[in-house]
């Protein structure tokens, strides 16, 4: 909403200077977002951008002026040579190219700028730019003044001809006094509708600084004959339409509207049209009820010269119109859900002739000969106007007023008002009465207010008097039914108001100021307190996976289904949006590692060393449920080097340097799956090969607890990693690259977390270390050899660690040496050789039956 | 007797002539050693008459251990010097830079919500979770606003080919679900998560953010405690000296409704292109629990009041941060990453 400071201030006495006005506006809820200043200085203290602040305009340079005199530029013929009085001692002769003044022309008051003036340079080539204005010969024409467009004076972006004022604008005032503005742009939010009007806002300024409301007259000075029998109003669905008047003006003549008129439409961000069109829109800004006016004899020849029938009705199936812009519409349709919707219209017995709050309709037209006037004042239900409109796309100063509900009492001094102003500026005669329909009219809503319920609400002290000028200021009538306790009408402007005290309260504070509201901390009862374990643990994970070196990445939940395709078809069907923004993000995903393969693909084009793990949700539709499962995953993926290169190469062997560059493998990834398993303190976990489609068929692992599978991970199928290659641009950097991945089920292990562990006893005693080199078949798994190891060694038997792999020459062909270190330790002695000796022996003996292993023991060395 | 002092007097004279280890262990050798000059004194005892070998005795054993101190001391110096002289050479050149560690991080998102879940358990709220993917009762409805509301145009929705299913458009989904499972008992809760908004993606907007709510309910429950609950937060996050400014605003689900501002944590309310000028920055909506919502989470509005504020940690992480492009949140450039 457009408010020129100028227009508001007619209806509110109030002399707050602009930034402070400004301040109270944006606290009390209209937020002003922009502020123009046209001609004036910028007030000290007001921010105004620098694209919304225009030239000055000095007293002395830029004042009005007459036309005395329009000659012949003697030498061109685009320019003309105009004599005007500007209230100084000598007329002044200035040379212009403004194409509406001509030769012969008197009379005209015109904007003249005089040598110094600031102003937009017209003629300037490479955009807007002030330039002062200088004597200059123009052909052979010495010249120092001009007059002046909208466009040089930073009124709007209008610089085909030069401004004509009313011809009462006094010659010689300094034009900044005449038409200087400061224009505020209100952001109106949804419950402060009725805002959407100078009145609105005049009824806000008014109570937030002391004022008084002054609302404009809206009596009528109306002609003998009467409108009863010219015209027949029906409401066919009361529902649709809460109230419904029409009023006759008859004798208009179309012609422009005063030019104070225009300006204020201007400056409102609204263009000029004509009287009669101008009017309603003049009424509109200032009550906030939009209006429509009908050639009254159009409507007469359909009813075949019979007095027209207005109904006011929803479309009949496949009904159309076509509307003032001249497009034909059909009037029902259905909607998103498939649901029938018809357009209210506002129809004759022949047909439609508006699209009702919307739009109006080509046939019944106010067009430049136009003598009688129809004039509608309504009230619709904002629900339909809302769908109306957003199927149309047709959103005006009207329609979306309509949209955001109005009062229907305000209906009928909006009409007449504007009825007046035709009488005043179209010449029209006002038919004696108002044809109306009012089905929707109810009771003014009445609210019991308790001022101790506000001091509780609020934690805020609230005198009596202070409730009852702020409510009163707001139009709210009170009576005070016993002390402190009020029953509070609501006034019939507003439509926000619900059943309840809490909509009053707001009104208090918020015109009171929240600034004297004092902040203190809740002496309420402290709840029970609760954890949210699923997130404890979640961030634990996050902690885990940071720690083992991984970067967390956030992705969106959005994909599509081709960038997970070659992961595997999907199993169940995808949460797929209707209103999808862009052809990548039109599903909720099933896989997380999928977004995260995009990532590494992203980070690809400028590193080579990608470490990165994602926790988040997948969305999985449930059979017989309206929403979807969301369980959480964990996502992995890692490629490149194991380490950095270093600068320094003296201190490491060729041999260190190349295990530094190496690439990661397999084994590095279980690490980091290893150190997740043992730092959750998961039970019972082992790996077996995956059989996951996506990964490289003998370089992956199931994670396993229990027994159950939780997920899998190793190197990326090498047909996967083409696959993904091919699948776009996006993917192309996972060319060729050992791609280490993994997705696990974050919530079957967060399951698997135990509520508690015990820490094992350091012993004082020294331990036994013994090595054991096992020599098996290839077939046999490190994990069957270390559980022999294990089951062998019992309770003496503290740690197994594999320290190498062996394959070559020196053991039979199709068979590997495992070789582990073993620690032998108990919690109350000191182990003697005998007793080592016979655990190791054990576990040698197990190992030879069991897994048919050849053994070397050995003391450790280390 | 005279010998012995001789000896002893250019000794102690050599000794102080001594200028590296070399000449030391020559030195050493000469006198102190077995077959040096000292021993040859010390057999040179027989040769002295008897009555006169005690007197000889203690003055050999006297030489012998002024030498000796005279020498230690003189090792002690040569190696104090020597290492003087490899101190003085063993010298890296400091400014070549360190190895680097193999190191991770969190996400800069989650640092943040880290942050603030930190200061709102000080001030006793806890962490309460919920789906994303919503239904329009959850999102819309039961926060007071029916269908076709005006207001539901304040949140531009993401809708399922699913009649009635949505991605939810703010956390607000969660103050049902919530009071759904602990009524009647008081509440205080923040609700972060993940939310979603059909809008173009700029570097000031995105279609998917974190949004975190709080939620306070309770017999006694006041709109001042609402401004001490921001006002702390403010503090918490951007510091102690932060002001905030309350502006009047719309929310269905809350009435009171209000906009909190806080002071330019760049230019303290002078104004700067942070905060465009105007002095204040936007960190949060808030307001008192629409009776309407209580209602719907199973409160009576006549007994129980609360309210509610939700904020953007991706909005507050800009500000942290003076980062001027939200799309480089979920763009995970490591790049980026890695400087949080």
């Amino acid at each position: 909403m457009k408010v020129p400071l100028s227009w508001l201030y007619e209806y509110v006495g109030s002399n707050v200077p602009a930034p402070q006005l400004v301040e109270r506006l944006t606290l009390a809820g209209l937020e002003v977002a922009s502020v123009r200043v046209l001609g004036k200085p910028v007030p000290e203290g007001l921010h105004v951008k620098a694209e919304d602040a225009g030239p000055v305009w000095e007293r002395d340079k830029l004042v009005i002026g007459k036309v005395l005199q329009v000659e012949k530029h003697p030498n061109a013929d685009r320019l003309t040579l105009v004599t005007v009085d500007y209230g100084a001692r000598e007329p002044k002769r200035l040379v212009t190219g403004a194409p509406n003044l001509k030769v012969g022309d008197v009379g005209q008051k015109v904007i003249v700028a005089l040598s110094g003036s600031i102003l937009f340079d017209g003629h300037s080539k490479d955009g807007k730019k002030l330039a002062e204005l200088k004597p200059k010969e123009l052909r052979g024409i010495m010249n120092d003044a001009m007059v002046c467009s909208a466009y040089e004076l930073g009124i709007s972006e209008e610089h085909e001809g030069i401004i004509l004022l009313e011809s009462d604008a006094p010659v010689g005032k300094p034009l900044v006094d005449f038409m200087g503005e400061i224009i505020l742009e209100i952001d109106v939010l949804p419950n402060m509708a009725r805002c959407l009007s100078m009145i609105g806002v005049a009824r806000e300024v008014a109570a937030l600084t002391g004022g008084t409301l002054r609302k404009p007259p809206h009596t009528v000075e109306m002609f003998a004959e009467p409108i009863e029998g010219q015209v027949k109003v029906e409401i066919e669905t009361p529902k649709l339409c809460a109230r419904y008047a029409a009023m006759l003006i008859k004798g208009v003549r179309i012609a422009p509207a005063p030019a104070w008129m225009q300006r204020r439409l201007g400056y409102a961000g609204m263009r000029p049209i004509s009287n009669i069109v101008d009017i309603t829109n003049y009424v509109m800004l200032e009550w906030g009820q939009p209006l429509h006016a009908f050639d009254y004899d159009l409507l007469k020849a359909r009813a075949g010269g019979q007095a027209p029938t207005i109904i006011v009705r929803p479309a009949k199936p496949g009904e159309k119109m076509t509307t003032l812009d001249g497009a034909e519409r059909t009037l029902t349709w259905k909607d998103d859900d498939g649901q029938d919707v018809a357009a209210l219209v506002i129809a004759d017995t022949v047909g439609p002739i508006a699209l009702a709050g919307v739009m109006g309709g080509k046939d019944t037209e106010v067009h430049d000969k136009t003598t009688n006037i129809l004039l509608e004042s309504a009230n619709f239900d904002f629900v339909s106007i809302r769908r109306t409109m957003k199927h149309f796309n047709l959103p005006s100063e009207a329609s979306v007023r309509f949209s955001k509900g109005i009062h229907p009492e305000i209906v009928r001094p909006a009409a007449e008002r504007a009825a007046e102003l035709m009488r005043q500026f179209a010449g029209g005669r006002v038919a004696r009465g108002l044809v109306e329909s009012y089905p929707g009219k109810k009771e003014l809503q009445t609210i019991a207010l308790e001022l101790e319920e506000v001091r509780n609400v609020l934690g805020m002290n609230f005198s009596r008097k202070e409730a009852i000028q702020i409510l009163r200021a707001l139009e709210f009538e009170i009576t005070e039914d016993a002390p402190e306790a009020f029953t509070v009408k609501t006034p019939p402007h507003r439509t926000d108001i619900q059943a309840g005290s809490a909509d009053l309260i707001e009104e208090l504070v918020r015109i009171h100021g929240y600034d004297k509201l004092p902040a203190t901390l809740m002496s309420d009862q402290l709840p029970e307190q609760h954890t949210n374990k699923p997130l404890v643990l979640e961030e634990r994970v996050r902690d885990i996976l940071v720690t083992a070196g991984l970067q967390e990445v956030i992705t969106y939940s959005l994909t599509m289904a081709e960038r997970e395709a070659p992961l595997g078809a999907p199993a169940l069907d995808y949460v797929t949006l209707r209103n999808p923004i862009s052809a990548e993000r039109v599903v909720m995903r099933h896989s997380v590692l999928a977004s995260v393969l995009e990532v590494a693909a992203g980070n690809l084009k400028h590193t080579g060393d990608v470490r990165i793990f994602e926790v988040g949700k997948v969305f999985l539709p449930k059979a017989g449920e309206k929403l979807p499962e969301e369980p959480r995953r964990i996502a992995l993926v890692l490629t490149g080097r194991r380490w950095r290169e270093f600068w320094d190469e003296t201190s490491a062997t060729a041999d260190a340097r190349a295990s530094q560059a190496a690439s990661l493998d397999f084994y590095d990834l279980k690490g980091v799956i290893e150190t997740l398993a043992g730092d959750l303190h998961l039970p019972e976990v082992s790996y077996r090969p995956a059989t996951a489609p996506y990964l490289h068929p003998g370089r992956s692992a199931e994670l396993l607890i229990k027994g159950q599978p939780v997920g899998a991970f190793g190197q990326l199928h090498p047909k996967v990693a083409a696959a993904y290659a091919d699948a776009g641009d996006v993917f192309k950097p996972l060319t060729g690259r050992t791609l280490l991945v993994g997705e696990l089920d974050l919530e079957a292990i967060l399951a698997a977390v135990p509520d508690r562990y015990t820490y094992t006893a350091l012993s004082v005693f020294p331990a036994a270390l013994r090595d054991i080199a096992v020599i098996v078949p290839e077939t046999i798994t490190a994990d069957q050899v270390s559980e022999a190891i294990r089951a062998g060694g019992g309770d003496l038997l503290q740690g197994v660690r594999l320290f190498d792999v062996y394959r070559g020459s020196s053991i039979p062909e199709g068979t590997k040496s495992l070789a582990y270190a073993l620690t032998y330790l108990a919690s109350d002695r000191t182990l003697t050789d005998k007793e080592v000796d016979k655990a190791h022996k054990k576990i040698e003996d197990r190992l030879k039956h069991m897994l048919k292993a050849q053994v070397r023991g050995q003391e450790a060395a280390r | 007797m005279s010998d012995l002092n001789t000896l002893e007097q250019r000794a102690l004279a050599e000794l102080t002539a001594v200028a590296d280890e070399d000449a030391l262990r020559a030195w050493n050798t000469r006198y102190l050693g077995d077959k040096g000059e000292l021993k040859q004194a010390i057999n040179n005892i027989k040769n002295v008459p008897a009555d006169q070998r005690r007197t000889y005795g203690q003055e050999v054993n006297r030489v012998k251990e002024a030498l000796t101190a005279a020498h230690d001391s003189a090792v002690a110096r040569e190696k104090e010097k020597a290492l003087e002289r490899s101190l003085a050479t063993d010298r890296l050149d400091v400014t070549l830079p360190g190895r680097a560690v193999s190191r991770g991080r969190l996400h800069v998102a989650t640092q943040v919500l880290r942050e603030i879940y930190a200061v709102f358990a000080d001030l006793g709220f806890q962490i309460y979770t919920s789906r994303e993917v919503e239904d329009d009762l959850h999102n819309f409805e039961y926060l007071n606003m029916p269908p076709h509301h005006p207001a539901r145009d304040m949140w531009d929705t993401f809708h399922t080919t699913t009649r009635g299913v949505l991605l939810r458009t703010h956390t607000s989904p969660g103050q049902i679900h919530v009071m759904r499972q602990f009524k009647p008992k008081p509440i205080r809760v923040i609700l972060p998560g993940m939310c979603y908004r059909y809008e173009a993606i700029t570097t000031r907007s995105e279609i998917m953010f974190h949004q975190v709510e709080g939620l306070a309910v309770g017999k006694h429950i006041r709109m001042s405690d609402l401004k001490g609950t921001i006002v702390a937060f403010a503090r918490r996050m951007f510091g102690e000296q932060r002001q905030v400014r309350i502006r009047s605003s719309y929310f269905p689900f809350t009435e009171p409704s209000i906009e909190v501002d806080m002071d330019c944590i760049v230019c303290s309310g002078k104004g700067c292109s942070l905060c465009k000028r105007t002095g204040w920055l936007e960190i949060m909506g808030a307001g008192m629990v629409h009776p309407a919502v209580l209602k719907h989470g199973g409160y009576d509005p006549d007994t129980f009041g609360g309210f509610a504020f939700g904020m953007g940690p991706q909005r507050i992480t800009m500000l942290k941060y003076a980062i001027d492009d939200i799309r480089q949140f979920w763009g995970n450039d490591l790049r980026f990453l890695q400087q949080f």
